[in-house]
């Protein structure tokens, strides 16, 4: 386990996750691909930390972000939320109007 | 030797598992597979000695796949489980972009000369992350307390089926109040 070979998982989980956020049409499933870009960070975050500089202000900027992930799920199911009760839509392409 | 066997079984779970996630065909199916990506690399950093980061990312993932669960059940009004599904667009771009990003972060990953670990850490490391997010580091714990009571807020707000502006007008002055079931004294 080096510094390369965590960040070389982080950089797989970060592609498979941008994979997803661009091609998947339903909401949810897009947020799933914003999730697992998260995750690669994270695992990053904390493969420069431990590699690096191991002190603790490193780890207040991995809870920074797990915080981020908190914010973009709790708004993303409610912007979901919202989206289904006023137009009955579920995917993106249904909430295009501000596209171009 | 068996942090190093652990850490690339873990890493191949975690990588897989997220793969999985957009090749399954249900939602269930595809909540679970982020769950255990999520597991996987929450072990992976408590393998790297972030106990309570590893910990507070295992246990929220659970929670938030547990929510998305009952958020399909809510609106997809379906059985998610059962439901088959393959909902995409731009395939061929996504896929290029994917592996474009993996070849120049896989490369930044290996060529960059990393410089050597500066500092020994800390014997507790738990308790130093404590201490510094009550000491030094407050603002940072005061700005993120700040952001998720507004998350809290807005979230409501948003999924909320009837606010006060769909009650008193976007002004907030109309009454009585427009409610479907008319109540209240002299009424």
């Amino acid at each position: 386990m080096t510094l390369q070979t965590v960040l070389l998982v982080a950089a797989a989980l970060f592609s498979v996750g941008l994979y997803g956020a661009l091609s998947q049409q339903v909401v949810v499933m897009v947020m799933m691909g914003l999730e697992l870009m998260l995750n690669g960070l994270i695992l990053a975050a904390a493969g420069f930390w431990w590699f690096l500089a191991p002190d603790p202000s490193g780890q207040v900027l991995l809870l920074v972000i797990i915080v981020a992930m908190t914010v973009e799920m709790a708004m993303g199911f409610a912007v979901a939320t919202h989206l289904h009760r006023v137009r009955r839509a579920d995917m993106t392409d249904m909430a295009a109007d501000l596209s171009g | 030797m068996i942090t190093h066997i652990s850490f690339w079984a873990l890493a191949v779970v975690a990588v897989l598992a997220g793969a999985a996630v957009f090749y399954v065909n249900s939602m269930a199916r595809a909540s679970y597979a982020l769950a255990v990506s999520f597991i996987a690399v929450g072990v992976q950093v408590l393998l790297l000695q972030q106990n309570y980061v590893g910990v507070v990312t295992i246990l929220m993932m659970v929670m938030e796949m547990a929510v998305m669960a009952v958020y399909m059940v809510m609106f997809m009004g379906m059985n998610p489980a059962l439901m088959p599904m393959s909902m995409v667009h731009g395939k061929r771009h996504a896929l290029a972009a994917a592996v474009g990003s993996f070849v120049l972060l896989a490369a930044g990953a290996v060529l960059i000369p990393w410089p050597a670990r500066r500092d020994a850490p800390p014997a507790d490391l738990t308790k130093a992350l404590g201490e510094e997010l009550m000491g030094p580091k407050m603002l940072v714990m005061a700005v993120v307390g700040a952001v998720m009571a507004a998350t809290i807020v807005a979230g409501v707000v948003l999924a909320a089926h009837r606010t006060r502006y769909d009650r008193f007008g976007d002004d907030l002055r109309h009454r009585p109040a427009k409610d479907p079931q008319p109540g209240g004294v002299g009424r």
